[in-house]
């Protein structure tokens, strides 16, 4: 006790600023440095999102060729399938954007960089987040939502005020139920440094999944990614309400509405998930 | 009244213990558990304004230590502060009144010029603009970094690049300066700029110094104090002259005669080398040399004479090399 107050005597008032803005504010400080970076080679960084942009165009190309062939694919016409797609897309990317480079956090952990983070006075989550930030991943995201807008001028919806409401608040949630994911694969990521692909088949694997209607796959599977790894929250169940289409698994009606709590509760256990990461490492130094 | 607490240690210590489960793959499935003391009940204080070399073989616990004087690892026991702070509690809090260089790994921005890793700092942690202008100066001056800041960091050279990562610690001014290889690959020049820095810093504004380094040379010509650490036991603390004493090494010293003679008898001091007319005496570090040269110039034609004093290197070697000889007969 007596420490604490000679402490503050000399340093004064630490000035005391939220976790949360301060990870924000480290957040935003790095992925200005990595944007810079990247301008220092302009050409790569216009190439390698006009590669993105393609590859990810090539993506739904895929679904429209198999359009070409079948008119419905598990009950679902293309503008639908494109609807699903568009969200899980856009959602995706919004996610990938933002921290999608968290899974090279095993690397630090191998190569003994992660400790140069932790003796900045910042958040280490913020800065892991923030690290190798890459704007050309942009390119999904503008690919997601190109899909999604062909798709909403399409479709013929009997527009609510509520039903609109549940597409920016489809990306939002669903966005966030990305991040939760990078993270608890990262926090995983401390304990087996090799851990990186085992994250990839969640994300990338889980974001393919969900751009097929729910109809086509097997009912475990769709359980598992309902009450499992919630990515049906993602863009499937809120998605079915939109387009009044029958729940899958026979679910009542207002999980369509539940995707911000699940949202809220992924990121709470990727918290922890974190922290308890973070704890292992610090006191095994591996 | 400083930082520290009441006893006045800046850098406390008390019992300090690191153990890590080390899991070995012993086949597909299968794997063997072992602990490993890599801290073991090591106990230090450090004042404000000392500048301390811990020295030590790889895996001798000197990076651990380190570690959990900067926060980043959680001590398995005993009782540690820095500035009245406990580092892995409130290690953000800590890292705004302490800087490190890790000799291997820089934390520039790689493809941005030196200037911009500054501003980050100078953001990141929140200088006031006058302090962050004012710092930025002092060291671009003394470390030369001018005509430097608006070079990519890829393109500056090693030396160049080590003072470059100096002063990105040194912008917020931490009261100490965690330093693990600062010289590490560097030459001559390079080495000798760091350390006429670190001694001007450290004289100057009275920052504590903690540096770990393979280079004694390093320790020679910095630190007044040293710290030698070997299978995460301190094994020596105090002095640098001290250590030739704990070492029980000799000193040598080499006589040039009239002509070639057979070996001379001055006891306790004997011939380790003849060659022509020069002899090498080898004699206690802890005697002195005033007699032992009166001798040999009474009882010989002695021409030139110079004293060597024992090789650092070899001192701490010999002690490594007694430890381990000693551990081994506790076991047997």
């Amino acid at each position: 006790m007596a420490e604490a107050t000679a402490d503050e005597a000399v340093a004064g008032p630490e000035p005391s600023y939220g976790r949360v803005r301060e990870g924000l504010r480290a957040y935003r400080l790095i992925i200005a440095m990595w944007i810079r970076s990247t301008m220092a080679y302009r050409a790569s960084f216009v190439m390698s999102t006009l590669a993105n942009l393609v590859a990810t165009a090539l993506d739904f190309v895929a679904i429209l060729l198999m359009f070409s062939q079948v008119d419905v694919l598990g009950g679902y016409r293309l503008p639908e399938v494109a609807f699903l797609y568009g969200l899980s897309a856009t959602a995706f990317g919004l996610a990938d954007l933002t921290i999608g480079s968290m899974d090279r956090l095993g690397r630090r952990v191998r190569d003994g960089t992660l400790d140069t983070l932790l003796v900045r006075p910042a958040p280490v989550l913020a800065q892991v987040a923030a690290d190798r930030f890459a704007l050309r991943r942009l390119g999904r995201v503008t690919q997601g939502a190109c899909v999604l807008g062909y798709a909403l001028a399409v479709l013929p919806i009997a527009w609510t005020p509520l039903k609109a409401a549940m597409i920016p608040l489809m990306l939002l949630s669903g966005g966030l139920i990305f991040c939760a994911v990078f993270v608890a694969g990262a926090a995983f990521q401390f304990v087996a440094q090799d851990a990186s692909e085992v994250q990839n088949s969640f994300t990338y694997g889980g974001q393919t999944l969900l751009q097929y209607p729910p109809s086509v796959f097997a009912k475990d599977l769709v359980r598992g990614v309902t009450f499992v790894l919630p990515l049906a929250f993602v863009n499937w169940l809120p998605a079915v309400y939109v387009l009044g289409r029958p729940y899958p698994l026979g679910l009542p009606a207002w999980v369509a509405f539940t995707p911000p709590l699940v949202a809220a509760g992924c990121c709470a256990l990727a918290g922890l998930a974190w922290r308890t990461g973070l704890r292992s490492y610090r006191s095994t130094g591996s | 009244m400083d930082g520290a607490s009441v006893d006045g240690g800046f850098i406390e210590l008390e019992r300090v213990e690191k153990v890590f489960d080390v899991r070995r793959r012993t086949g597909f499935l299968k794997s063997e558990r072992r602990r490993v003391r890599a801290v073991d009940s090591i106990s230090f204080t450090v004042a404000r304004g000392e500048m301390v070399g811990y020295i030590g073989p790889n895996g001798a616990g000197k990076s651990t230590t380190i570690k959990m004087l900067t926060g980043i690892l959680t001590p398995s026991g005993g009782r540690l502060r820095v500035a009245g702070i406990d580092p892995s509690r409130e290690r953000t809090r800590l890292a705004r009144r302490i800087g490190v260089v890790f000799g291997q790994r820089t934390t520039l921005w790689w493809d941005l010029p030196l200037i911009d890793s500054y501003r980050l700092m100078h953001r990141m942690y929140r200088i006031p603009d006058l302090r962050y202008r004012q710092n930025l100066d002092r060291c671009v001056e003394l470390l030369e970094l001018r005509g430097l800041l608006d070079v990519p960091v890829r393109q500056l050279s090693l030396g160049q690049r080590m003072r470059g990562d100096i002063a990105a610690a040194l912008l917020h001014d931490p009261e100490v300066l965690y330093l693990d290889e600062p010289t590490i690959g560097l030459d001559v020049i390079s080495k000798a700029k760091v350390r006429d820095f670190l001694r001007e810093l450290n004289a100057e504004r009275g920052t504590t110094v903690l540096l770990t380094t393979h280079d004694l040379q390093d320790i020679e010509q910095l630190c007044s104090r040293v710290m030698v650490i070997d299978h995460g036991r301190l094994m020596y603390d105090g002095p640098l002259a001290g250590l030739h004493e704990v070492g029980d090494s000799e000193r040598t010293l080499v006589v040039d005669l009239e002509r070639e003679l057979p070996p001379i008898e001055v006891p306790p001091a004997r011939v380790v080398r003849v060659e022509g007319s020069r002899q090498w005496l080898a004699f206690p570090a802890s005697e002195s040399a005033a007699p032992l040269v009166a001798r040999v110039a009474a009882e010989y034609p002695l021409v030139d004479l110079s004293v060597r004093e024992p090789d650092i290197e070899a001192v701490i070697a010999k002690m490594y090399a007694g430890q381990a000889g000693q551990a081994e007969r506790a076991v047997s």
